[in-house]
């Protein structure tokens, strides 16, 4: 048999319960590898004894023929969510060092299913950016290369960076990501994985730092979609410590992954076409709707003319509640503290001009701005309500349609350091995925082809509230019509 | 016309003061608004304090309902409009003991609206002030400065404590009605039970804003709803006391209106007040300002409340003052006074009660607002710490009223009972108090008397003032203890007067 690295988290789970491997020997093949990744950079922290010692208390269960349906899968989390005892830093300086006395509830989930932490995935600072370059640790190195022989480094994408690059190369069976305004799909599309992002309210958002409380929302990253599906069944579900999390209960996902797509509505938004796209992504789409047909479903042009709006608004929205989210790191109570200061201003000042990066800094200020008096009415309030509209104008859609198709991302994986002194061109990586956000659909990129230079492509399904299993269909039929897509070769093993 | 009442002598002429509060009430509630963590007072330093109240990160606000019915209550009971739609918003500003960075309230949309409350100012007459809103909100932990040279302590006990903030319209026009006004709110907070009104622990401290006008501008305010007639405010934070209310008023007021009549201007600022000298000085001016940045948080949905619920609570509230005041004139026949004084606070309007049940109302009323209050305040003592109680109080009455005492004898048992407590009917057997209604008795001690005293006796057909003086001997005769009805009776008719 291969290596236990080598198998999807399905078929990890089938063959511990069948007794053919163990967690131990997964979780110390995955721990080898990811002592062997530095170049990737994907881990913050590695978490080697604890995941081990997970692993033997998950053979004992196994040995017993008990154990949860994640019982011994090691697994990468992003270090945005908050674990006991473990550093837990949001890829920022501000929070190097910190270690929460209190675990996430969505990890807490994980674990109470038996799953094992392998460590803590490298992100975007405070989940700002869409490349992994606005870590305080560095940045991940996407395991993909070009096939041109020219060795560039790829971002792995953003803000769930470490999280995608470390599927991607087997350093974790799946891992979990959380997408404000495209962070799980983003990054799943530009390494050929799997990210999906449910409903807002579907997983719980407490203990997961917050960027922008509307708009955040947990999600796995994972090889394929059944893996997913697996994971969200474990991270979701009502959380009364989170006022927004959504009492209903939680499907078995995993059963709607291989069921019969025939007779579904599939909505293609004509908005989403844009100018200076590349033709392979158009190419790629067009693909994505024959498949779809040939699966049995029906096809509708249909439009979504507030999509335009869509970045605009989340550029206003998600920094106003950042702005705020963020002002709780001033130094007095954990996290980073200035070492020089006279005052409590400066204290503040220089504990905040330290701890934070530019992009957060550039997102506060922003936010601040957008919120200030004689300027709210402009900003903030029309961002609102133009996210109102646009949330009418999917309900609208989805009176029509069962899914809706669009490319995740508007380009492959691009350079490192090639996006990064131009914000706008940055936040544009965005396009088709915040517009889920703002209507708090649940959205999912499956990869679903190669461009001429050999990296991963993804579609994004979108789907109504709550109606994930129809989601979790889609993905799988596009999947299935894909085919293999192949992986990124082991080029950075040291 | 200005009342003249209402107006303030300058050097150049009659001005008009304008008083609008900011009552913060604390939520009488086991734990925080947003958080499991409790609420009591007392604790050691930070002991209560949760996660949430120190804002760890990912951590995320829960509403308590509990807070949300004390509110609905207290607007119920300012017999103001329940909004079935509120709010909470984010207000944005950095201090060390504020560790969210933001205070949770309600900006745009409160929980309750427009209401109007009745003050009774202490000449007895009766104003109406308007309550502009109540909102709820998180109190801020507490920054102490002065326990170490060099450095500064923060304790989060009361970070994220519930408060209610009482606004009301600018409707006070004068010092004793802003007084009268806080003392109002505090009643029927602890009426309603939504708030101990212990303002020595901060349960509740008002800001105070003051402002002064020309005579007759504040009427032309009325008429078109346009500030511009009233005068400059300023603002006067954290003022923990009835006669601090007062107090800063005056002062203020004083203050405001030299400035202008010697050719100054009024800052719009915040100010404090120095309870030592009795002034107020300048906090933070205009431009210090901060900007809140007030949004609507969105960690929390809207709350929404059903119409049906807030019915419940309201066929659920008690009498509340104005109620009382009235009863006890109306049913019970008490003077005015004595229902506002009785009404004014629960407990006292409690213990009234029980003296009354099935007694005489009136008789009551004397024996609690004369007798014992008189006592208590002499004690220096609180009604809740009378060393009678209200049943004891209710027997000593039946004692009179069924002859069984007379009324000075009543004070002497009652002196007995405040001092070491008892049973009055037990004071009476034990010290042979009990009245004389045995007229052969009587009879016998007049018969004595007209015996020894044959000149008075001669008189008192042609000077029937000095009957009085028969009463006395007798009565002194008797150690006190005689009916009076029954040797008045036995001396007219013995001595062949009418």
């Amino acid at each position: 048999m291969s290596s236990a690295v080598d198998l999807s988290l399905a078929e990890l789970r089938d063959a511990l319960k069948a007794k053919k491997v163990s967690s131990r020997e997964a979780t110390d093949a995955y721990l080898a590898r990811i002592d062997k990744a530095g170049a990737l950079n994907a881990y913050v922290t590695v978490t080697a004894e604890k995941a081990r010692a997970m692993a033997d208390a998950s053979d004992a269960k196994l040995a017993k023929g008990e154990g949860g349906p994640l019982e011994g899968a090691p697994l990468g989390i992003k270090d945005l969510f908050c674990t006991e005892g473990v550093q837990s830093t949001a890829g920022s300086r501000m929070l190097k060092g910190f270690l929460p006395p209190y675990e996430s509830t969505v990890t807490s989930q994980l674990w109470r299913d038996g799953a094992v932490m392998l460590g803590k995935l490298n992100m975007d600072e405070f989940a700002m950016g869409s490349s992994n370059e606005t870590s305080y640790f560095g940045n991940v190195v996407n395991p993909w290369r070009r096939t041109d022989g020219g060795n560039a480094d790829l971002t792995p994408g953003g803000s769930s960076g470490g999280s995608s690059a470390a599927t991607a190369a087997r350093l974790c069976a799946a891992a979990t990501g959380t997408d404000t305004g495209g962070s799980i799909r983003q990054p799943a599309s530009v390494t050929g994985t799997v990210g999906v992002k449910p409903t807002y309210g579907r997983c719980s958002r407490w203990g997961i730092v917050a960027f922008a409380s509307s708009l955040d929302q947990a999600g796995p990253i994972a090889r394929d979609v059944r893996d997913c599906a697996i994971m969200l069944k474990s991270m979701a579900g009502h959380d009364p410590k989170d006022s927004t999390s959504i009492d209903r209960p939680v499907p078995d996902y995993e059963a709607a992954v291989g069921a019969s797509v025939k007779g579904l509505k599939i909505g293609v938004p004509r908005e989403y076409r844009l100018d200076g796209m590349p033709s392979e992504i158009e190419e790629l789409w067009a693909k994505g709707v024959d498949w779809l047909r040939d699966a049995g479903c029906e096809i509708l042009d249909i439009s979504l003319p507030l999509t335009k709006y869509a970045l605009p608004v989340y550029y206003i929205v998600a920094p106003a509640e950042a702005s705020s989210n963020l002002a709780r790191y001033d130094g007095v109570r954990y996290g980073h503290r200035a070492s020089e200061f006279k005052d409590i201003k400066s204290l503040y000042e220089n504990t905040r001009a330290e701890g934070f990066g530019d992009e957060v800094k550039r997102r506060i200020l922003i936010g601040t701005y957008v919120l200030s008096a004689g300027y709210y009415d402009a900003y903030y309030l029309r961002a609102q309500k133009v996210r109102k509209r646009i949330f009418d104008e999917f309900v609208d859609a989805f009176t029509k349609v069962d899914l809706i198709l669009t490319p995740s991302t508007p380009s492959a994986a691009f350079g490192l350091g090639e996006k990064s002194d131009d914000p706008v061109q940055m936040y544009l990586n965005d396009v088709f995925t915040v517009t889920g956000n703002l209507a708090g659909l649940p959205g999912g990129s499956v990869p679903a082809g190669l461009d001429g230079q050999g990296l991963p492509l993804g579609l994004q399904l979108l789907a109504r509230p709550f109606d994930e299993e129809t989601l979790f269909k889609g993905m799988a039929a596009i999947e299935k019509a894909a085919g293999p897509q192949g992986r990124p070769t082991d080029w950075w093993t040291s | 016309m200005s009342e003249p009442r209402k107006l303030l002598q300058g050097a150049t002429g009659d001005w008009e003061i304008v008083v609008g509060l900011e009552v913060h009430a604390q939520v009488s509630s086991q734990a925080k608004l947003f958080s499991g963590a409790p609420a009591t007072y007392g604790a050691g330093p930070n002991e209560n304090v949760s996660l949430v109240d120190a804002a760890f990160p990912g951590m995320l606000p829960v509403l308590n309902a509990y807070c949300v019915e004390q509110a609905v209550r207290t607007g119920l009971g300012l017999n103001a409009k329940i909004n079935l739609w509120s709010r909470f918003d984010r207000k944005n500003y950095f201090y060390p003991d504020l560790p969210q960075g933001y205070q949770i309230s309600q900006y745009k949309d409160p929980i309750v609206g427009e209401g109007e409350i009745e003050v009774e100012l202490d000449d007895g007459e009766i104003v109406r002030v308007g309550i502009e809103r109540l909102h709820l909100e998180q109190d801020a932990g507490k920054s102490i400065h002065d326990l170490a040279p060099k450095e500064s302590y923060v304790d989060l006990n009361r970070s994220g404590v519930a408060l209610m903030e009482i606004v009301s319209k600018p409707d006070i026009r004068s010092a004793d009605e802003a007084a009268a006004y806080f003392s109002k709110i505090r009643t029927i907070v602890r009426y309603l039970g939504t708030c101990d009104g212990n303002m020595e622990e901060g349960s509740m401290r008002a800001d105070v804003n003051v402002s002064v006008c020309r005579a007759g501008n504040y009427q032309k305010f009325r008429d078109t709803g346009d500030f511009s007639h009233l005068g400059t405010r300023t603002e006067t934070k954290n003022v923990n006391s009835i006669r601090y209310v007062r107090q800063v008023v005056e002062y203020e007021a004083r203050r405001q209106i030299e400035a202008l009549e010697s050719g100054g201007k009024i800052d719009q600022e915040t100010r404090l007040f120095n309870v030592a000298t009795g002034e107020t000085r300048t906090m933070r001016s205009k431009e210090d300002a901060h900007d809140y940045r007030y949004f609507p948080d969105p960690d929390l949905l809207p709350l929404e409340l059903d119409a049906a619920w807030v019915e419940k609570i309201k066929a659920s509230l008690p009498e509340l003052p104005d109620q009382k005041r009235r009863r006890f004139v109306e049913k019970l026949g008490l003077s005015a006074y004595d229902a506002s004084v009785l009404s004014a606070d629960r407990v006292k309007a409690d213990y009234f009660e029980t003296v009354a049940e099935g007694r005489d109302g009136k008789l009551a009323s004397n024996w609690v607002t004369t007798e014992l209050f008189g006592a208590l305040n002499k004690a220096g003592l609180d009604i809740e710490d009378s060393p009678i109680e209200a049943p004891a109080l209710g027997k000593l009455i039946d004692l009179i009223s069924d002859g069984v005492i007379s009324g000075r004898i009543a004070k002497d048992v009652f002196a007995i009972m405040f001092e070491s407590g008892g049973d009055p009917e037990k004071i009476v057997e034990d010290k042979g108090l009990r009245q004389v209604t045995d007229t052969g008795a009587i009879e016998k001690i007049v018969d004595d008397i007209i015996a020894a005293n044959p000149e008075q006796v001669a008189q008192v057909k042609e000077k029937p003032k000095t009957f009085g003086w028969f009463v006395g001997q007798a009565m002194k005769a008797s150690g006190g203890k005689a009916n009076p009805q029954a040797l008045n009776e036995i001396l007219k008719k013995k001595l062949g007067v009418d």
